[in-house]
Protein backbone atom coordinates (compact mmCIF):
# COMPACT_ATOMS: atom_id res chain seq x y z
CA UNK A 1 0.00 0.00 0.00
CA UNK A 2 1.39 3.27 -0.92
CA UNK A 3 1.53 6.28 1.72
CA UNK A 4 -2.12 8.19 2.41
CA UNK A 5 0.30 11.39 3.36
CA UNK A 6 -1.44 14.09 5.29
CA UNK A 7 -4.21 14.54 2.39
CA UNK A 8 -6.84 15.60 4.75
CA UNK A 9 -4.37 18.66 5.99
CA UNK A 10 -3.54 19.95 2.51
CA UNK A 11 -5.77 22.20 0.60
CA UNK A 12 -5.35 22.77 -3.07
CA UNK A 13 -5.72 26.02 -3.66
CA UNK A 14 -6.28 27.31 -7.43
CA UNK A 15 -8.27 30.04 -9.48
CA UNK A 16 -10.20 27.97 -11.72
CA UNK A 17 -11.13 24.00 -10.23
CA UNK A 18 -12.06 21.64 -13.62
CA UNK A 19 -14.01 18.73 -13.09
CA UNK A 20 -13.01 16.24 -16.33
CA UNK A 21 -9.33 15.90 -17.76
CA UNK A 22 -11.07 15.30 -21.26
CA UNK A 23 -9.87 17.38 -24.35
CA UNK A 24 -12.90 20.62 -23.35
CA UNK A 25 -11.10 20.58 -19.52
CA UNK A 26 -7.42 20.25 -20.95
CA UNK A 27 -7.70 23.56 -23.19
CA UNK A 28 -9.62 25.37 -20.57
CA UNK A 29 -6.00 25.57 -18.48
CA UNK A 30 -4.56 27.29 -22.10
CA UNK A 31 -7.19 29.90 -21.89
CA UNK A 32 -7.36 30.69 -18.38
CA UNK A 33 -3.47 30.57 -18.51
CA UNK A 34 -3.37 33.20 -20.64
CA UNK A 35 -5.47 35.66 -18.25
CA UNK A 36 -3.07 34.68 -15.62
CA UNK A 37 -5.79 32.14 -14.20
CA UNK A 38 -4.33 29.09 -12.39
CA UNK A 39 -6.22 25.71 -12.87
CA UNK A 40 -6.92 22.59 -11.18
CA UNK A 41 -7.79 19.31 -12.96
CA UNK A 42 -9.64 16.55 -11.08
CA UNK A 43 -10.81 13.35 -12.96
CA UNK A 44 -12.13 9.88 -11.58
CA UNK A 45 -9.60 8.08 -14.21
CA UNK A 46 -5.82 7.51 -13.42
CA UNK A 47 -4.68 8.96 -16.55
CA UNK A 48 -6.02 12.84 -18.53
CA UNK A 49 -7.84 12.56 -21.60
CA UNK A 50 -11.28 11.65 -20.58
CA UNK A 51 -13.02 9.43 -23.19
CA UNK A 52 -10.70 10.14 -26.14
CA UNK A 53 -7.83 8.50 -24.25
CA UNK A 54 -10.02 5.57 -22.04
CA UNK A 55 -12.28 4.72 -25.23
CA UNK A 56 -10.77 5.33 -28.27
CA UNK A 57 -7.08 6.16 -28.39
CA UNK A 58 -6.50 4.67 -31.56
CA UNK A 59 -9.24 5.86 -33.59
CA UNK A 60 -8.95 9.06 -35.73
CA UNK A 61 -10.53 12.66 -35.37
CA UNK A 62 -11.38 14.44 -39.31
CA UNK A 63 -13.42 17.17 -37.37
CA UNK A 64 -10.95 19.26 -35.33
CA UNK A 65 -9.87 22.78 -37.03
CA UNK A 66 -7.15 22.58 -38.73
CA UNK A 67 -6.23 18.58 -38.18
CA UNK A 68 -7.44 16.93 -41.24
CA UNK A 69 -7.08 13.87 -39.48
CA UNK A 70 -5.87 13.56 -35.86
CA UNK A 71 -5.83 10.34 -33.70
CA UNK A 72 -7.33 11.28 -30.25
CA UNK A 73 -4.38 9.70 -27.93
CA UNK A 74 -2.82 12.03 -30.10
CA UNK A 75 -4.94 14.99 -29.07
CA UNK A 76 -4.28 14.64 -25.74
CA UNK A 77 -0.80 14.45 -26.01
CA UNK A 78 -0.72 18.10 -28.10
CA UNK A 79 -3.33 19.37 -25.78
CA UNK A 80 -1.06 17.71 -22.51
CA UNK A 81 2.24 19.86 -24.40
CA UNK A 82 0.36 23.08 -25.14
CA UNK A 83 -1.01 23.54 -21.61
CA UNK A 84 2.20 22.71 -20.12
CA UNK A 85 3.76 25.73 -19.63
CA UNK A 86 0.67 26.94 -17.10
CA UNK A 87 1.45 23.93 -14.62
CA UNK A 88 -1.74 22.73 -14.40
CA UNK A 89 -2.10 20.36 -11.09
CA UNK A 90 -4.00 17.54 -11.30
CA UNK A 91 -5.75 15.16 -8.89
CA UNK A 92 -6.12 11.63 -10.84
CA UNK A 93 -8.02 8.59 -9.89
CA UNK A 94 -10.75 10.31 -7.42
CA UNK A 95 -14.17 11.59 -8.25
CA UNK A 96 -15.45 15.05 -7.53
CA UNK A 97 -18.01 14.53 -4.48
CA UNK A 98 -19.49 17.13 -2.40
CA UNK A 99 -19.08 21.02 -3.25
CA UNK A 100 -19.31 23.48 -0.69
CA UNK A 101 -20.14 27.34 -1.13
CA UNK A 102 -18.48 29.45 0.74
CA UNK A 103 -19.36 32.82 1.96
CA UNK A 104 -17.04 35.29 0.13
CA UNK A 105 -18.32 33.17 -3.14
CA UNK A 106 -15.56 30.45 -3.97
CA UNK A 107 -15.69 26.80 -3.37
CA UNK A 108 -14.57 23.95 -1.68
CA UNK A 109 -14.89 20.25 -3.26
CA UNK A 110 -13.70 17.12 -1.84
CA UNK A 111 -13.21 14.14 -3.43
CA UNK A 112 -14.49 10.42 -2.76
CA UNK A 113 -11.19 10.35 -0.97
CA UNK A 114 -11.16 13.45 0.93
CA UNK A 115 -8.83 15.32 -1.26
CA UNK A 116 -9.96 19.25 -0.71
CA UNK A 117 -9.75 21.73 -3.12
CA UNK A 118 -10.57 25.20 -2.69
CA UNK A 119 -11.09 27.38 -5.94
CA UNK A 120 -12.45 30.92 -7.02
CA UNK A 121 -14.88 29.14 -9.80
CA UNK A 122 -15.60 25.83 -10.84
CA UNK A 123 -16.00 24.41 -14.30
CA UNK A 124 -17.60 20.71 -14.85
CA UNK A 125 -16.43 19.67 -17.85
CA UNK A 126 -17.11 16.05 -17.07
CA UNK A 127 -18.32 14.42 -20.17
CA UNK A 128 -20.81 12.14 -20.17
CA UNK A 129 -19.52 11.26 -16.78
CA UNK A 130 -17.61 9.72 -14.58
CA UNK A 131 -16.25 6.37 -15.52
CA UNK A 132 -17.71 3.47 -13.49
CA UNK A 133 -17.17 -0.64 -14.36
CA UNK A 134 -20.04 -2.50 -15.62
CA UNK A 135 -20.24 -4.94 -13.38
CA UNK A 136 -20.96 -8.58 -14.23
CA UNK A 137 -24.69 -9.60 -13.32
CA UNK A 138 -23.45 -12.12 -10.43
CA UNK A 139 -26.27 -11.34 -7.59
CA UNK A 140 -23.95 -10.98 -4.58
CA UNK A 141 -20.97 -9.36 -6.03
CA UNK A 142 -22.08 -6.08 -4.50
CA UNK A 143 -21.13 -8.22 -0.94
CA UNK A 144 -17.88 -8.56 -2.03
CA UNK A 145 -16.65 -5.39 -3.50
CA UNK A 146 -13.30 -4.78 -1.84
CA UNK A 147 -13.67 -8.15 -0.50
CA UNK A 148 -11.68 -9.94 -3.21
CA UNK A 149 -13.89 -8.65 -6.09
CA UNK A 150 -11.48 -6.18 -7.38
CA UNK A 151 -13.22 -3.71 -10.38
CA UNK A 152 -9.53 -2.08 -11.18
CA UNK A 153 -6.04 -3.26 -10.36
CA UNK A 154 -4.52 -0.19 -8.86
CA UNK A 155 -1.78 -1.27 -6.87
CA UNK A 156 -0.40 -4.89 -8.39
CA UNK A 157 1.45 -5.51 -5.10
CA UNK A 158 -1.91 -6.35 -3.54
CA UNK A 159 -2.17 -9.57 -5.85
CA UNK A 160 1.13 -10.62 -5.19
CA UNK A 161 1.50 -14.73 -4.27
CA UNK A 162 -2.03 -14.75 -3.81
CA UNK A 163 -4.44 -16.44 -6.38
CA UNK A 164 -6.29 -14.78 -8.87
CA UNK A 165 -9.08 -15.28 -11.68
CA UNK A 166 -9.93 -12.42 -14.44
CA UNK A 167 -13.15 -12.22 -16.81
CA UNK A 168 -13.41 -10.31 -19.43
CA UNK A 169 -12.42 -10.25 -23.18
CA UNK A 170 -10.63 -7.41 -24.15
CA UNK A 171 -7.42 -5.23 -24.18
CA UNK A 172 -7.50 -5.03 -20.39
CA UNK A 173 -8.42 -8.50 -19.15
CA UNK A 174 -5.36 -9.28 -21.68
CA UNK A 175 -2.53 -6.77 -20.42
CA UNK A 176 -3.59 -7.49 -16.42
CA UNK A 177 -3.55 -11.27 -16.94
CA UNK A 178 -0.12 -10.92 -18.97
CA UNK A 179 1.20 -8.46 -16.19
CA UNK A 180 -0.05 -10.46 -13.10
CA UNK A 181 1.31 -13.41 -14.36
CA UNK A 182 4.69 -12.51 -13.26
CA UNK A 183 3.22 -11.29 -9.79
CA UNK A 184 0.63 -13.37 -8.93
CA UNK A 185 0.82 -17.50 -7.73
CA UNK A 186 -1.97 -17.77 -9.99
CA UNK A 187 -4.07 -16.42 -13.07
CA UNK A 188 -7.06 -17.89 -14.61
CA UNK A 189 -8.31 -15.89 -17.46
CA UNK A 190 -12.17 -16.32 -18.07
CA UNK A 191 -13.94 -15.46 -21.43
CA UNK A 192 -16.65 -16.41 -23.23
CA UNK A 193 -15.48 -17.06 -26.01
CA UNK A 194 -12.13 -18.58 -27.65
CA UNK A 195 -11.52 -15.34 -29.78
CA UNK A 196 -9.80 -12.30 -28.06
CA UNK A 197 -10.40 -8.62 -28.83
CA UNK A 198 -7.02 -7.22 -28.40
CA UNK A 199 -3.83 -5.44 -29.39
CA UNK A 200 -2.36 -8.37 -31.46
CA UNK A 201 0.82 -9.18 -29.59
CA UNK A 202 -1.15 -8.89 -26.26
CA UNK A 203 -3.45 -12.27 -27.77
CA UNK A 204 -0.12 -13.97 -28.81
CA UNK A 205 1.48 -13.21 -25.76
CA UNK A 206 -1.49 -14.82 -23.84
CA UNK A 207 -1.21 -17.57 -25.65
CA UNK A 208 2.35 -18.26 -25.01
CA UNK A 209 2.36 -17.76 -21.40
CA UNK A 210 -0.62 -20.23 -21.43
CA UNK A 211 1.14 -23.02 -23.27
CA UNK A 212 3.82 -22.09 -20.35
CA UNK A 213 1.43 -22.64 -17.99
CA UNK A 214 1.56 -19.11 -16.15
CA UNK A 215 -1.73 -18.67 -16.98
CA UNK A 216 -4.48 -21.24 -16.85
CA UNK A 217 -7.32 -20.13 -19.41
CA UNK A 218 -10.94 -21.00 -19.59
CA UNK A 219 -13.17 -20.18 -22.56
CA UNK A 220 -16.09 -20.14 -23.21
CA UNK A 221 -17.01 -20.00 -19.80
CA UNK A 222 -18.50 -17.60 -17.35
CA UNK A 223 -18.06 -16.54 -13.59
CA UNK A 224 -21.72 -17.59 -12.64
CA UNK A 225 -21.26 -17.27 -8.25
CA UNK A 226 -18.69 -15.80 -5.94
CA UNK A 227 -18.17 -17.85 -2.94
CA UNK A 228 -16.52 -16.41 0.75
CA UNK A 229 -17.66 -15.40 4.01
CA UNK A 230 -15.58 -12.18 4.91
CA UNK A 231 -14.07 -12.42 2.11
CA UNK A 232 -14.22 -14.16 -1.93
CA UNK A 233 -12.64 -17.52 -1.40
CA UNK A 234 -13.98 -19.60 -4.68
CA UNK A 235 -15.92 -18.99 -7.42
CA UNK A 236 -17.87 -20.97 -9.95
CA UNK A 237 -17.27 -21.03 -13.11
CA UNK A 238 -19.56 -22.14 -16.04
CA UNK A 239 -18.15 -24.10 -19.11
CA UNK A 240 -20.01 -25.54 -21.99
CA UNK A 241 -23.11 -26.11 -19.45
CA UNK A 242 -21.05 -27.63 -16.67
CA UNK A 243 -19.89 -25.59 -13.47
CA UNK A 244 -17.26 -26.14 -11.51
CA UNK A 245 -15.73 -24.60 -8.11
CA UNK A 246 -12.37 -22.80 -8.13
CA UNK A 247 -10.53 -21.48 -5.06
CA UNK A 248 -9.31 -17.86 -5.48
CA UNK A 249 -8.47 -14.68 -3.27
CA UNK A 250 -9.62 -12.29 -5.87
CA UNK A 251 -11.95 -12.07 -8.45
CA UNK A 252 -11.20 -9.26 -11.32
CA UNK A 253 -14.15 -8.74 -13.86
CA UNK A 254 -12.66 -6.28 -16.44
CA UNK A 255 -15.63 -5.72 -18.37
CA UNK A 256 -14.97 -2.01 -19.60
CA UNK A 257 -16.28 1.28 -17.93
CA UNK A 258 -19.57 3.18 -18.42
CA UNK A 259 -20.24 6.86 -17.91
CA UNK A 260 -22.46 7.93 -15.16
CA UNK A 261 -23.46 11.31 -13.86
CA UNK A 262 -22.40 10.64 -10.50
CA UNK A 263 -22.27 12.91 -6.94
CA UNK A 264 -22.35 15.79 -9.93
CA UNK A 265 -26.10 14.57 -10.02
CA UNK A 266 -26.57 15.99 -6.24
CA UNK A 267 -25.00 19.23 -6.63
CA UNK A 268 -28.08 21.15 -6.80
CA UNK A 269 -27.43 22.39 -10.63
CA UNK A 270 -30.38 21.96 -13.11
CA UNK A 271 -30.41 18.92 -14.84
CA UNK A 272 -32.13 18.41 -17.74
CA UNK A 273 -31.45 14.96 -20.16
CA UNK A 274 -28.65 13.77 -17.83
CA UNK A 275 -26.56 17.26 -18.47
CA UNK A 276 -26.56 20.65 -17.23
CA UNK A 277 -28.17 23.66 -18.27
CA UNK A 278 -25.92 26.36 -18.66
CA UNK A 279 -26.71 30.16 -20.45
CA UNK A 280 -24.92 29.79 -23.85
CA UNK A 281 -26.26 33.05 -24.43
CA UNK A 282 -23.12 34.56 -21.95
CA UNK A 283 -20.73 32.20 -20.63
CA UNK A 284 -21.99 28.95 -19.68
CA UNK A 285 -22.65 29.28 -16.48
CA UNK A 286 -24.99 26.85 -14.30
CA UNK A 287 -27.78 27.92 -12.01
CA UNK A 288 -25.31 28.35 -9.26
CA UNK A 289 -23.17 31.43 -9.30
CA UNK A 290 -19.68 30.74 -10.19
CA UNK A 291 -20.37 27.49 -11.30
CA UNK A 292 -19.43 26.73 -15.14
CA UNK A 293 -20.24 23.55 -16.94
CA UNK A 294 -18.62 23.17 -20.74
CA UNK A 295 -18.05 20.83 -23.62
CA UNK A 296 -20.32 17.41 -23.37
CA UNK A 297 -21.70 17.67 -19.84
CA UNK A 298 -23.63 20.38 -20.23
CA UNK A 299 -27.14 21.59 -22.38
CA UNK A 300 -28.59 24.57 -23.89
CA UNK A 301 -31.01 25.35 -26.93
CA UNK A 302 -28.99 23.84 -30.25
CA UNK A 303 -25.94 21.99 -28.49
CA UNK A 304 -24.14 19.74 -30.32
CA UNK A 305 -21.57 17.69 -28.42
CA UNK A 306 -18.53 17.98 -30.60
CA UNK A 307 -14.97 18.57 -29.24
CA UNK A 308 -14.61 21.84 -31.08
CA UNK A 309 -17.51 23.13 -29.36
CA UNK A 310 -15.91 22.80 -26.38
CA UNK A 311 -13.17 24.24 -26.66
CA UNK A 312 -15.26 27.75 -27.28
CA UNK A 313 -17.11 27.04 -24.27
CA UNK A 314 -13.75 26.75 -22.25
CA UNK A 315 -12.76 29.62 -23.96
CA UNK A 316 -15.82 32.07 -22.29
CA UNK A 317 -16.15 30.33 -19.70
CA UNK A 318 -12.57 31.96 -18.92
CA UNK A 319 -13.31 35.06 -19.88
CA UNK A 320 -16.47 35.39 -17.51
CA UNK A 321 -13.91 33.74 -14.53
CA UNK A 322 -11.72 36.13 -15.25
CA UNK A 323 -14.29 39.05 -15.18
CA UNK A 324 -15.45 37.58 -11.86
CA UNK A 325 -12.27 37.00 -10.20
CA UNK A 326 -11.39 40.76 -11.22
CA UNK A 327 -14.59 42.95 -10.95
CA UNK A 328 -14.34 46.39 -12.94
CA UNK A 329 -10.68 46.01 -14.47
CA UNK A 330 -10.44 47.03 -17.94
CA UNK A 331 -9.47 44.19 -20.58
CA UNK A 332 -9.10 43.55 -24.25
CA UNK A 333 -8.43 40.34 -25.89
CA UNK A 334 -5.00 39.61 -26.86
CA UNK A 335 -3.94 37.65 -29.55
CA UNK A 336 -1.35 35.30 -29.12
CA UNK A 337 0.80 35.68 -31.87
CA UNK A 338 1.18 39.29 -30.91
CA UNK A 339 1.88 38.90 -27.42
CA UNK A 340 2.99 35.11 -27.06
CA UNK A 341 2.51 33.23 -24.57
CA UNK A 342 4.12 33.84 -20.65
CA UNK A 343 3.81 30.63 -19.06
CA UNK A 344 3.65 30.22 -15.01
CA UNK A 345 7.26 28.34 -15.31
CA UNK A 346 8.56 31.01 -16.58
CA UNK A 347 9.22 30.20 -20.44
CA UNK A 348 7.96 32.71 -22.90
CA UNK A 349 6.81 31.74 -26.31
CA UNK A 350 6.47 34.14 -29.55
CA UNK A 351 6.59 35.32 -32.64
CA UNK A 352 10.38 35.51 -34.00
CA UNK A 353 11.03 38.93 -34.70
CA UNK A 354 11.30 40.57 -38.26
CA UNK A 355 14.29 42.04 -39.10
CA UNK A 356 14.34 46.24 -40.78
CA UNK A 357 17.35 45.74 -42.52
CA UNK A 358 19.05 47.52 -46.19
CA UNK A 359 19.52 45.16 -48.82
CA UNK A 360 22.19 46.44 -50.99
CA UNK B 1 -38.23 11.76 -50.08
CA UNK B 2 -37.44 8.46 -48.87
CA UNK B 3 -38.85 7.40 -45.44
CA UNK B 4 -39.60 3.81 -44.15
CA UNK B 5 -40.75 2.68 -40.93
CA UNK B 6 -38.92 1.08 -38.52
CA UNK B 7 -40.94 -0.25 -35.08
CA UNK B 8 -38.79 0.28 -31.96
CA UNK B 9 -39.93 -1.15 -28.49
CA UNK B 10 -38.42 1.31 -26.00
CA UNK B 11 -36.32 -0.09 -22.36
CA UNK B 12 -39.94 0.38 -20.63
CA UNK B 13 -41.84 -1.55 -23.27
CA UNK B 14 -43.88 0.62 -25.31
CA UNK B 15 -43.51 0.22 -29.18
CA UNK B 16 -42.88 3.57 -30.99
CA UNK B 17 -43.58 3.22 -35.15
CA UNK B 18 -41.16 5.75 -36.47
CA UNK B 19 -40.50 7.04 -39.80
CA UNK B 20 -36.66 6.78 -40.45
CA UNK B 21 -35.00 8.61 -43.50
CA UNK B 22 -32.58 6.21 -45.57
CA UNK B 23 -30.83 9.25 -47.03
CA UNK B 24 -29.14 10.87 -44.36
CA UNK B 25 -26.51 8.40 -43.48
CA UNK B 26 -28.09 7.37 -40.10
CA UNK B 27 -28.36 4.21 -38.09
CA UNK B 28 -30.29 2.48 -35.61
CA UNK B 29 -28.68 4.04 -32.73
CA UNK B 30 -28.96 7.24 -34.29
CA UNK B 31 -32.64 6.84 -35.68
CA UNK B 32 -33.16 5.95 -31.45
CA UNK B 33 -31.50 9.56 -30.41
CA UNK B 34 -33.43 11.02 -32.86
CA UNK B 35 -36.62 10.76 -31.89
CA UNK B 36 -35.39 10.18 -27.89
CA UNK B 37 -36.64 6.80 -27.18
CA UNK B 38 -33.92 6.64 -24.43
CA UNK B 39 -32.23 9.20 -22.41
CA UNK B 40 -29.47 10.96 -23.65
CA UNK B 41 -26.49 9.51 -22.27
CA UNK B 42 -28.13 6.11 -22.13
CA UNK B 43 -27.49 4.93 -25.67
CA UNK B 44 -24.83 5.77 -28.25
CA UNK B 45 -21.88 6.07 -25.50
CA UNK B 46 -19.14 5.51 -27.42
CA UNK B 47 -20.61 7.26 -30.41
CA UNK B 48 -21.09 4.64 -32.58
CA UNK B 49 -18.12 2.36 -32.78
CA UNK B 50 -19.14 -0.68 -31.42
CA UNK B 51 -17.32 0.16 -28.39
CA UNK B 52 -19.64 0.50 -25.36
CA UNK B 53 -23.22 -2.09 -26.15
CA UNK B 54 -25.04 1.28 -24.72
CA UNK B 55 -27.22 0.32 -27.93
CA UNK B 56 -27.71 -3.28 -28.25
CA UNK B 57 -31.14 -4.28 -29.63
CA UNK B 58 -33.03 -7.71 -30.24
CA UNK B 59 -34.25 -7.77 -33.49
CA UNK B 60 -37.68 -9.48 -33.45
CA UNK B 61 -38.15 -9.07 -37.41
CA UNK B 62 -37.55 -11.80 -40.16
CA UNK B 63 -35.29 -9.06 -42.13
CA UNK B 64 -32.41 -9.47 -43.89
CA UNK B 65 -28.94 -7.66 -41.75
CA UNK B 66 -25.90 -7.02 -42.92
CA UNK B 67 -23.40 -9.29 -41.27
CA UNK B 68 -21.35 -8.46 -38.34
CA UNK B 69 -18.20 -6.93 -38.52
CA UNK B 70 -15.78 -8.92 -35.98
CA UNK B 71 -15.92 -5.24 -34.13
CA UNK B 72 -19.62 -5.92 -33.08
CA UNK B 73 -19.19 -9.74 -32.42
CA UNK B 74 -16.58 -9.17 -29.87
CA UNK B 75 -18.43 -6.30 -28.23
CA UNK B 76 -21.58 -8.48 -28.37
CA UNK B 77 -19.32 -11.25 -26.22
CA UNK B 78 -18.40 -8.86 -24.17
CA UNK B 79 -21.93 -7.37 -23.44
CA UNK B 80 -24.64 -8.69 -20.65
CA UNK B 81 -27.98 -9.44 -21.49
CA UNK B 82 -26.56 -10.56 -25.12
CA UNK B 83 -29.33 -13.21 -27.30
CA UNK B 84 -29.20 -15.07 -30.13
CA UNK B 85 -30.72 -11.69 -32.17
CA UNK B 86 -29.26 -9.22 -30.13
CA UNK B 87 -27.32 -6.79 -32.67
CA UNK B 88 -25.47 -3.13 -32.08
CA UNK B 89 -28.25 -0.09 -33.23
CA UNK B 90 -25.28 1.66 -34.42
CA UNK B 91 -23.69 -0.72 -36.76
CA UNK B 92 -26.92 -0.87 -38.71
CA UNK B 93 -27.16 1.38 -41.16
CA UNK B 94 -31.09 2.50 -42.30
CA UNK B 95 -31.87 1.45 -45.64
CA UNK B 96 -34.85 0.62 -47.84
CA UNK B 97 -34.43 -3.08 -47.03
CA UNK B 98 -35.06 -2.44 -43.45
CA UNK B 99 -38.66 -0.94 -44.09
CA UNK B 100 -40.86 -2.57 -41.06
CA UNK B 101 -38.10 -3.56 -39.26
CA UNK B 102 -38.83 -3.85 -35.59
CA UNK B 103 -36.78 -4.45 -32.36
CA UNK B 104 -36.29 -3.98 -29.08
CA UNK B 105 -34.19 -2.00 -27.10
CA UNK B 106 -31.74 -4.19 -24.61
CA UNK B 107 -32.19 -2.82 -21.15
CA UNK B 108 -29.62 -0.47 -19.77
CA UNK B 109 -25.88 -2.33 -17.83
Amino acid sequence: MFCERHKYEIMIETDILIIGAGPTGLFAVFEAGLLKMKCHIIDALPQPGGQLAELYPKKPIFDIPGYPEVLAGDLVTNLMEQIKQFQPGFTLGETAKTIDKQEDGTFIVTTNKGTQHHAKAVAIAGGLGTFEPRKPQIPNIDVFEEKGVEYFVKDPEQFRHKDIVIAGGGDSALDWSIFLSDVAKSVTLVHRRNEFRGALDSVEKVRDLKAAGKINLVTPAEITEIHGDETVTAVTIEKEGEAFKLETDYFIPLFGLTPKLGPIANWGLEIEKNAIKVNNALDYQTNIDGIYAIGDVNTYPGKLKLILCGFHEATLMCQSVYNRINPGKRFVLKYTTVSGVDGFDGSRKEAEKAVVKAID
Amino acid sequence: MSDITIKITDREGVEHAVEAPTDMNMNIMELVRAYELAPEGTIGICGGMAMCASCQCYITSEHDLPEKTPDEDAMLWEAFNVKDNSRLGCQIQLTDDLDGLSLELAPEA
